[in-house]
């Protein structure tokens, strides 16, 4: 089992608009990330068990390419900004997927 | 070839005077920036105002508007005081015109709004010309008439009208992040689709650059067939992952980008390292959209807001904190039966899950917690008067197995209790349908 920090050299969240939390992970190496994108490790299941949300509130998930990279899209719990938001920016979001640890 | 110098992420961010000489330097065709956001969230369109500070703001277009005058080249403002809204075009256009006099500099600024009226969205609600986005909710005609300032998220279009006024600087309301930056080449003939793109990564400052930087800038250069990009600080590099990454950032497909414009295409783009610090792209397209459907931004007042913060030092009240905060919820209800349906109270427990609430899976509590209780009601004075009530409650509130009577919170401020202000939340954030419509453009000799 391998820590997510060993595996990524990028985790973050943030805002993209005022509804949606949009997460990318980038990975160090090729082969680790092919292995996981090919397996779908990333599903619409595995983001709704991270944050305790229902599927239904993961909007997408969308594997780039070039650098490696996976990226979620959550709906947001509040509008950036709205009464009852606690992350204006959404940028500290990300901290769940620094405890996930990886069979690769 | 066509150089863009892009100082910084955000008009106001600042940029090493460095940075700027070596762009100087380089003689860049023209200088665009971004100035604005919706990530500082819905109060700043609420009010029509910057989220950066004047004094900020003034020292960076100081610097710009000089190269303006040295080199003959361009300035173009995107997203002007950060909303976009008329008084914020305004207000950039005063410091603008203020640098101009205090230089003795002879310019004409060309000043384009993107206000739409709210008729103009109730049109659009009644014929069906309007689509959510990116997961807003519906919005009715009764939703429109709280909205204060309504603006449009324009493309290269007014800019490049703007241009051919014969000005040296535009300054535009709100506008997309690219826009700015790929107008002008567009105008000459280079592809939309790398313009756009490179547009897209400039538009950030040296964010795409390693390590990476919102006061620090870049220069994007455009070829026929590819643009490279490199960044101004010796200090920084662009790489292939600094700047594919950013392709990312902060937008939910990396291989589609939706703008006013039509959809930048990424599917087809490589990323190639051509020397330590510089990237070439190549490849990406552009898909031309069939009708104009331009987001369109609002926020909406919903109070006013109170704070108090305090610290929790004593572990037997910690270990009881929720029930302690909810049990403080009824006392308000029971002591304020007349007004239960005005105000909203919540607790931000950092500590415990002040910065994720709900989605926080860690079920640990710190040794200390920082408390932040936030009103918000209609109304100043039912604000104050329920925070205070709070405030005086908590602090003597007789938890079961207390032992530290002489009070339950530490505060750092007195007074404890501030007046945040308004509260506003994005209510328009959909697309509207546009056709022909023009936005009006003012050109002002100073």
């Amino acid at each position: 089992m391998k820590n997510m920090i060993e595996l990524a050299k990028v985790i973050r969240t943030k805002n993209s608009g005022p509804f949606i939390l949009t997460i990318d992970i980038i990975f160090k190496e090729k082969e680790v990330y092919e292995k996981l994108k090919n397996m779908n490790y990333f599903s619409k299941k595995f983001w709704a068990d991270l944050y305790g949300i229902k599927e239904s509130d993961v909007i997408s998930v969308i594997y780039f390419d070039p650098v490696y990279a996976v990226k979620a899209n959550i709906r947001r719990k509040v509008p950036s900004g709205s009464p009852g938001d606690t992350d204006v920016y959404g940028a500290q979001q990300h901290a769940p997927l620094l405890e996930v640890k990886i069979d690769v | 070839m066509f150089k863009i110098y892009s100082p910084t992420a955000i008009l106001g961010y600042g940029f090493p005077v460095q940075s700027f000489y070596n762009a100087l330097e380089i003689k860049p065709d023209l200088i665009a920036v971004d100035a604005g956001s919706t990530d500082p969230g819905p109060y700043y369109l609420g009010k029509g105002i910057s989220f950066v500070d004047r004094g900020a703001t003034k020292r960076d277009l100081n610097y710009l508007i000089n190269m303006v005058h040295k080199l003959d080249i361009p300035l173009f403002i995107g997203s002007a005081g950060g909303c976009g809204s008329e008084s914020s075009v305004n207000w950039t256009f005063e410091i603008v015109k203020e640098i101009l006099e205090e230089n003795n500099f002879h310019m004409k600024v060309a000043i384009i709004y993107t206000d739409i009226s709210k008729d103009k969205i109730k049109e659009s609600i009644i014929n069906g010309n309007i689509k959510n986005l990116d997961g807003s909710s519906d919005i009715g005609l009764e939703d429109v008439e709280g909205i204060t300032n309504i603006v449009a998220q324009v493309g290269i279009d007014p800019f490049i009208e703007g241009y051919k006024k014969g000005v040296n600087i535009i300054i535009c309301g709100r506008s997309y992040d690219p826009a700015p930056f790929s107008a002008l080449p567009i105008h000459y003939g280079y592809s939309k689709g790398l313009s756009l793109h490179l547009g897209k990564i400039l538009e950030c400052g040296a964010i795409a650059a390693e390590p990476g930087s919102g006061r620090d800038g870049l220069i994007g250069v455009l070829f026929d067939d590819h643009f490279e990009v490199f960044p101004l600080n010796e200090n920084r590099r662009c790489t292939v992952t600094s700047v594919a990454a950013h392709t990312l950032y902060e937008k939910s497909d990396p291989y589609f980008l939706h703008g006013p414009d039509g959809v930048i295409d990424l599917t087809a783009t490589t990323f190639t390292q051509k020397d330590e610090k510089t990237v070439i792209v190549k490849g990406s397209r552009f898909i031309e959209g069939k009708e104009k459907w331009l987001k369109v931004e609002g926020a909406k007042l919903v109070g006013i807001r109170g704070v108090f913060i305090a610290g929790i030092r004593d572990p037997i009240m910690i270990s009881q904190i929720d029930e302690i905060l909810e049990i403080q919820r009824e006392l308000v209800r029971e002591n304020f039966r007349d007004i239960k349906d005005d105000y909203r109270i919540y607790f931000h427990i950092y500590g415990k899950n002040g910065v994720m609430g709900e989605w926080e899976r860690y079920n640990g509590l710190s040794h200390e917690l920082g408390l932040v209780v936030e009103v918000i009601s209609k109304d100043t004075d039912i604000t104050k008067m329920i925070l205070g009530y709070i405030r005086s409650t908590l602090l003597h509130y007789g938890y079961k197995g207390r032992i530290a009577t002489a009070g339950n919170l530490a505060f750092p401020f007195s007074p404890s209790e501030v007046i945040w202000g308004e509260v506003f939340e994005f209510k328009l954030y959909h697309l509207i349908k546009l056709d022909d419509y023009e936005f009006p453009i003012k050109v002002v000799e100073v």
